[in-house]
């Protein structure tokens, strides 16, 4: 991908084996790709195509088979200060549910963001970060994680991921657990998150609905490769690729 | 049994001619909190009645009373089922010959249903033999491979364990074992929930062929996913906080809905169409309430943008049994659409 600007955030031929001799599996294999500020991209694909395995390559949780891992045209893939890195990329997960220690009030959850800010980690700017996501700062603080419901978890997850002001966040599978009408209202954070602090996200579904929601851009991956990739209009209402196609035709509708 | 609740006015009498189901005041509660209130609903025969609802509208807890599977701390307080006509009282211990026989339960993990040591095969000899006593083994092979073979699914599943199949065809198999002993009505607890979308639509397929050749009678469907019950079931009908909002005809009820709980949860759906794309969804403002507290009257009404004074009472059931909506709003604008009015 040669464009004349510089991504926030790039992957080069970006590929992850696991396993070795005839048992290796290519979870990802050579994806390249580019995230810019204010843009929503998303990857779709079924159980198993290497959605996540590519979200825990970009978060730095894994190192790259081969391939390049470039943060405003630098390479990191193999940098060691990962603290520096999690200033900038930061993520949210599938599991409102399990990704809170239960004994934590929603204070002190959000205080353990002082190892990446020390200082800097004011009251302010905790709850700048829960009002973000639409929350009153003074009705979760005190909270603990089973006083919360599923949406408000979730979105206290996404303001801990703010709280240090990342440029880039990591959504995997990050609605897939809750209802219809609580994910539009997550969904929209995101948006509101993209228009107003330009924040460049990487949103991974396999929900086709959602993508078609929120993304400005969308990749479609199978069996770890990237099939179609491109603007969302066109990648969903005029596919080329044959698996697209076929996915969306799985897809139930509503209407007729 | 309780019989003042909007619901149980309309059900029919008596156990109507060509219905496969008719559960009627079924109550059931995890202590104070009443989940399942005074539930009635009818399945015909071949149909798949949708069961619709966010979390914790009690949608599971109504599948769990329906299949006789509940456990403390579970407890069902009331509510009778006729299956086939057969009549069964649920305030008492259910028989065993219903489980498995005349109502089975398909769960929602796959994964987590089948055992991790045993083949498949050994599963099904299992299951045929709780029910049907000293069955040869071979015997209880041949029923599950002439399953497997009616339905195109491959036999080589017979040998395999589990960890050997993938996601979807875990789910197909937890489907063909919970259907072996033809039982009359089928009840599938989000069944595509954990899968994606091309595994799902095979099961869809599978669930539609298994009531279509009649190896079951019919299929109550339980799901918060309102584009899969659009392709599965027949009817629909809408669970919130305990009670049944709204039911009908599933193209009838999603295209004109008549409770506005369920024209918000249908506005609240992401398909990936045009208009997806164009308008901000906005979702359902608040939560549902503490079923230990429900409020008095409608239960919707905290959330709902039309309420008025008049829905702190009890809803009347606005239509016939087939096709109605509980709520004052529709009993005073019998013709207009809903949506616009949001």
């Amino acid at each position: 991908m040669t464009t004349e600007d510089v991504p926030l955030l790039a992957g080069e031929h970006l590929t992850r084996v696991f396993g070795r001799g005839r048992d290796a599996v290519r979870a990802v294999d050579d994806v390249s790709l580019a995230l810019r500020p204010g843009e929503i991209t998303t990857v779709v694909g079924e159980s198993g195509s290497g959605k996540s395995t590519l979200a825990r390559l970009l978060l730095r949780l894994l190192t790259p088979t081969a391939g390049r891992l470039l943060l405003d045209g630098r390479d990191v893939t193999r940098t060691s200060d990962t603290t520096a890195y999690w200033r900038d990329v930061q993520a949210v997960f599938q599991d409102p549910f399990s990704a809170f220690n239960q004994f934590f009030t929603v204070r002190r959850l959000m205080a353990r963001a002082r190892r990446l800010l020390g200082p800097d980690l004011t009251d302010a700017r905790v709850a700048e970060a829960l009002e973000q996501v639409g929350l009153r700062p003074g009705d979760v603080l005190g909270r603990y994680p089973h006083q919360l419901s599923g949406g408000q978890r979730q979105r206290v997850m996404i303001a801990r991921a703010l709280l240090v002001r990342p440029r880039v966040l990591i959504a995997d599978e990050a609605t897939s657990m809750l209802d219809a009408s609580l994910r539009a209202t997550i969904l929209n954070v995101l948006t509101d998150l993209r228009a107003e602090t330009g924040l460049a996200i990487l949103f991974i579904t396999h929900d086709i609905g959602q993508a078609c929601y929120v993304s400005d851009r969308v990749l479609v991956m199978r069996s770890g490769r990237v099939v179609e990739s491109g603007p969302t209009d066109e990648v969903i209402f005029a596919p080329t690729h044959e698996y697209t196609r076929r996915l969306l035709a799985d897809v139930p509708r509503l209407h007729g | 049994m309780s019989t003042e609740g909007p619901a149980t006015d309309l059900a029919p009498a008596d156990a109507a001619a060509g219905q496969l189901l008719t559960a009627r005041g079924l109550r059931a509660a995890y202590g104070p909190t009443v989940a399942v209130d005074d539930v009635a609903l009818t399945v015909g025969t071949g149909e798949v009645l949708g069961i619709a609802g966010e979390s914790g509208c009690g949608k599971s807890t109504l599948a769990a009373v329906l299949s006789l599977t509940a456990r403390p701390p579970l407890t069902v307080l009331g509510g009778d089922l006729t299956v086939d006509g057969q009549h069964l009282d649920l305030a008492g211990r259910p028989p065993r010959t219903w489980r498995g026989g005349v109502v089975s339960l398909l769960p929602q993990g796959a994964m987590n249903a089948l055992s991790a040591t045993a083949r498949v095969g050994d599963m099904a000899v299992d299951v045929v033999r709780a029910h049907r006593g000293r069955v040869p083994r071979s015997v209880a092979l041949d029923l599950l491979a002439d399953r497997l073979d009616a339905l195109d699914l491959p036999r080589r599943v017979i040998g395999a364990y589990p960890h050997q199949l993938s996601g979807g065809m875990r789910q197909r198999v937890v489907t063909v074992l919970s259907t072996l002993l033809d039982p009359r009505l089928l009840i599938a607890d989000e069944p595509t929930s954990a899968l994606d979308v091309s595994t799902q639509r095979a099961l869809v397929e599978l669930l539609r062929e298994l009531v279509g050749r009649g190896l079951v009678g019919g299929i109550v469907f339980v799901t918060h996913d309102l584009p899969v019950l659009r392709a599965v079931a027949d009817r629909i009908a809408v669970m919130y906080a305990g009670r049944i909002v709204e039911t009908g005809p599933t193209a009838a009820l999603v295209d004109d809905p008549r409770h506005p709980y369920t024209a918000a949860l249908l506005s609240s759906v992401l398909v990936p169409e045009p208009q997806v794309r164009r308008r901000r969804i906005g979702g359902i403002r608040g939560a549902p309430p503490d079923l230990a507290d429900p409020p008095a009257g409608c239960r919707f009404r905290p959330r709902c943008s039309l309420a008025t004074d008049a829905c702190t009472d009890d809803p009347p059931a606005v239509g016939d049994p087939d096709r109605y909506a509980t709520c004052w709003w529709t009993r005073d604008h019998p013709d207009e659409r809903l949506e616009p009015s949001l």
